[in-house]
């Protein structure tokens, strides 16, 4: 007679014969899915998240008090969102999104390279860990399988010990069944390739039809929802969008970049379906920028800046702040919004409310945090 | 054992230079072959020559300025701009319509005209990236174009800006393939003072807040005049990326003294009258009414105000300071040795670059003559844009038929000259070496092979294109394939082909 222990026990046995040797789990409650959205070059929190009831906010940002493309949507008291992500505020209407305002990683400097290599692998200074902080959550992952990356090549964030795969639309006619089946052959005795090509032939078959497409915000969530949906695929994403160092004409050129995002997020809530409810999508960038607008109509790097938390299985319809206010003795060194939320908090809070991964084993995911709180409250239970 | 089965060989055409040709005699003694391209290198060959120079793309957007401020304040409709924010990499027709739409500049035209700019934009893009494939293709000195390919990651701009988006090719033409073999300090100057760059990183508009310009604009406060000030981009990518290095012990206040000293560095043609001087288009102009008047205090030293000299004389300070010297050196190194260059070869091409003055043939030769440059097996997986090069010499191209290898390359994940951010694209294994990114390279490789049909057979090119390297587990394979074709493919996407 097969009980529910003996299921189980398989679960974990097929489980381990797949990926990690020793560390099977059983499928958690609802099966909880995690996209983690990078936004490269610094996205303008205070254009995004406008604390509109802030008295210094108008006198700071000049012209950027105004975004283009209309009033901003009004989110409560003190915080109005950029009307360019449009639908990510009917998401926060509905309880399905959620914004963090005076955010940050640990980095203190302003190297765009350096401050994503903090976001990336989760330490408190560049370079100091040689790994991804999301392949670190892995093992902790009840049935995360292989995470996979909708880029051609793996980004920081999952790169280390833990297998992952890659997978970008591509306009390229596919190669002949003949052929890659020979090229597997060849690279049998080269360890590197023969890892690659294997991942790599694995990803083509879960992508199916939608791995044809062409690379816009639009596909890529498309494409992400269409892994993160099959039965026996990946339970862990990771997107990029670049361009948010916005320097100079920055009105123009955040709408464009909102929108894009935008796009993704309800590309992602439309393509997962029923599993949007499962799901929680966090977007997150190096560092904020400058409180007050530059010389050129843009802002220059600067320090605490905005994130985005939306899906179904988030606890939304709220801003998370510990405002520190925008008077030039609240700001950072004078010139920026000041971090008052550790960005490592939130990871940590969605990983533990996504996938009942105990607190006390933050630790092997964001080793130089002794002490780190994941956030609580933020994925409905 | 040979000339033929010597690995240097092999090292020498691949690792050194772009990949060999079918048919090309392979050289007798490499090192000295890759020396003598050291001299006599031509920075503009034809094909470069006959592209659109930084004053030509400069003009052509001067123009569309002024008619956009004239039917602006007419009311009409605004005029296409001669090229388009770039597209992102294999986006659709109908992609690029719905970005443009969102695009304020381009928003509010109608349909067709919104078609035309794309046109024009893949236009002047696709001729410089061409060129660049082109000249790399014929080169009668490789290892000189890999050092111009290098150099232009180093010194990264991405065009996808509205300003820079003509400008692409003429940073790497203009000022950086003239002084690849003088002082390195001669070749920061170059791309530091070239529009570009300029451009790109919000440098042309920097205005000291004391100076003339900034004063009176402070005096005015007059909310709707244009906002001037000081933007400390370009300084920081300096330090940053360019010399030190960014653990080169600076600090945010030297970024803002070398801002400081580097207001009034503009281009002609970008900046609108009156606040600046006129200047020839796209020419560099240092605009004196903007700068910074003092002196200027940058890691420990003290530089007085002179106009443009105070900034040539930091730049000149910093390209022969130490921590450029490690930077520059292990730059070098990863990208002739290994990813994680042995750091006696990094100290002692440091040593070079500080000993010379900065004096680049200096450095090459150091590097020529480091035996770690000459170790097997293959320490290097090619980047997309090496390996699209290394295949279309390895079937013998000399010029492309149409601009779809441009296209190729965004597949690939490298785009010519669209990094996405002024650091560059990175030069090492992990950042190529995907199972995506493989599985496209098959693909691009059977597309290549099935139109070189059988004019090759892959079975005796093998052993020309990888002299002492291929092996027989290799060379089995390939000749197993299903077709000469299928053949020629794998010999693309063999282990030895896609590493150098």
């Amino acid at each position: 007679m097969i009980n529910r222990r003996t299921l189980i026990t398989r679960a974990a046995l097929a489980g381990a014969a797949l990926s990690m040797p020793g560390l099977a789990f059983a499928a958690a409650p609802g099966d909880r899915r995690f996209v983690f959205v990078i936004l490269r070059g610094a996205m303008d929190g205070l254009s995004t998240v406008l604390p509109v009831g802030d008295a210094s906010f108008r006198g700071l940002r000049g012209e950027l008090a105004d975004p283009a493309g209309g009033a901003p949507v009004k989110l409560d008291a003190m915080f109005a969102l950029h009307p360019a992500l449009a639908g990510t505020a009917a998401m926060y209407a509905s309880g399905e999104a959620l914004f963090i305002q005076a955010v940050a990683s640990p980095y203190r400097e302003r190297s765009h390279f350096d401050g994503q290599n903090v976001l990336e692998t989760g330490g408190t200074a560049a370079y100091a860990l040689s790994d991804g902080w999301l392949n670190r959550a892995l093992p902790l992952i009840p049935n995360s399988r292989e995470a996979v990356a909708i880029t051609a090549t793996v980004p920081m964030a999952l790169r280390g010990k833990a297998a992952v795969t890659s997978y970008a639309p591509s306009a390229l006619p596919p190669a002949s069944d003949d052929l890659l089946s020979r090229v597997a052959g060849m690279y049998a005795g080269d360890p590197q390739l023969h890892t690659l090509w294997s991942q790599a032939i694995d990803a083509k078959m879960l992508a199916g039809a939608d791995g044809d497409k062409r690379a816009n915000p639009e596909s890529l969530g498309k494409l992400a929802a269409t892994f993160l949906s099959k039965p026996d695929g990946p339970r862990i994403a990771v997107i990029e969008l670049q361009g948010w160092d916005t320097h100079a004409q920055q009105n123009g050129r955040l709408n464009t970049q909102l929108k894009q995002l935008d796009t993704l997020l309800v590309a992602l809530k439309t393509g997962l379906g029923p599993n949007w409810s499962k799901t929680a999508v966090l977007a997150a960038t190096e560092f904020g920028r400058t409180a007050a607008i530059n010389g050129t109509g843009g802002t220059d790097h600067g320090t605490g800046g905005a994130a985005i938390l939306a899906g179904g299985a988030v606890r939304g319809g709220r801003v998370v702040a510990d405002w520190p206010g925008l008077r030039g003795s609240d700001l950072y060194e004078n010139r920026d919004l000041k971090p008052t939320t550790d960005l490592r908090a939130v990871m940590a809070g969605v990983l533990a409310g996504q996938f009942g991964i105990d607190p006390g084993r933050m630790g092997a995911v964001f080793p130089n945090a002794p002490g780190l709180r994941p956030m609580d409250g933020l994925i409905r239970v | 054992m040979t000339a033929q089965t010597d690995p240097a060989t092999a090292i020498a055409l691949n690792r050194f230079g772009l990949g060999a040709r079918p048919g090309d005699a392979p050289p007798a003694d490499p090192r000295r072959w890759l020396k003598a391209q050291m001299t006599g290198f031509e920075p503009r060959p034809p094909v470069i020559a006959n592209t659109p120079a930084s004053p030509e793309m400069a003009a052509e957007f001067r123009r569309y300025l002024v008619e956009t401020k004239l039917l602006k304040q007419n009311g009409a409709p605004l005029p296409p701009p001669p090229v388009r924010p770039a597209p992102a990499p294999g986006m659709t027709d109908a992609a690029m319509e719905a970005a443009d739409k969102d695009n304020p500049k381009l928003a509010g035209l109608p349909k067709e005209l919104r078609q035309d700019i794309r046109r024009m934009y893949r236009d002047s893009y696709a001729v410089q990236a061409t060129a660049r494939i082109e000249a790399a293709l014929v080169s009668p000195a490789p290892f000189a174009d890999r050092l111009a390919h290098f150099w232009a990651n180093h010194f990264a701009i991405s065009a996808d800006k509205l300003q820079t988006l003509g400008l692409g090719g003429t940073l790497e033409f203009e000022a950086i393939r003239p002084h690849l073999f003088g002082k390195f300090s001669d070749l920061v100057l170059a791309v530091e003072t070239h529009p570009a760059m300029l451009l790109y990183l919000d440098q042309a508009q920097s205005i000291g807040p004391e100076s003339f310009i900034g004063q009176r604009a402070a005096l005015r406060r007059n909310p709707k005049a244009k906002k001037v000030g000081l933007n400390e981009n370009l300084a920081r990518e300096i330090m940053e990326l360019h010399t030190l290095g960014v653990d080169g012990g600076y600090t945010q206040g030297d970024v803002q003294e070398l801002a400081r000293a580097l207001t009034g560095w503009s281009v002609g043609g970008f900046v609108r009258a009156p606040i600046g001087k006129e200047a020839p288009d796209g020419a560099f102009v240092f605009q004196e009414t903007w700068h910074e008047p003092g002196q200027r205090t940058l890691l420990g030293r003290k530089y007085r105000d002179g106009g443009f000299d105070q900034g040539r004389t930091i730049l000149a300070d910093l390209s022969v300071h130490p921590a450029t010297a490690h930077h520059i050196a292990t730059k070098l190194a990863r990208h002739f040795i290994a990813d994680t260059p042995p750091p006696a070869v990094v100290a002692r091409l440091a040593r070079v670059h500080v000993e010379s003055g900065g004096d680049l043939k200096a450095l090459y030769t150091a590097i020529i003559d480091s035996p770690e440059a000459w170790a097997t097996p293959e320490p290097k997986f090619k980047t997309p844009w090496e390996w699209t090069v290394s295949v279309m010499r390895g079937i013998g191209a000399r010029d492309l038929p149409d601009q779809k290898l441009v296209g190729v390359l965004s597949e690939l994940g490298q785009p010519v000259w669209r990094p996405g951010s002024p650091a560059g694209w990175d030069d090492i294994a992990s950042a190529w070496a995907a199972p995506d990114a493989l599985l496209r390279r098959v693909e691009v490789a059977q597309r290549i092979a099935a139109k070189v049909g059988d004019r090759l057979d892959a079975r005796t090119l093998a052993p020309q294109l990888l002299p002492g390297v291929l092996t027989p587990a290799t060379a089995t394979a390939i000749s197993r394939a299903g077709s000469p074709q299928d053949a020629l493919a794998m010999l693309f996407v063999s282990p030895e082909f896609l590493r150098r």
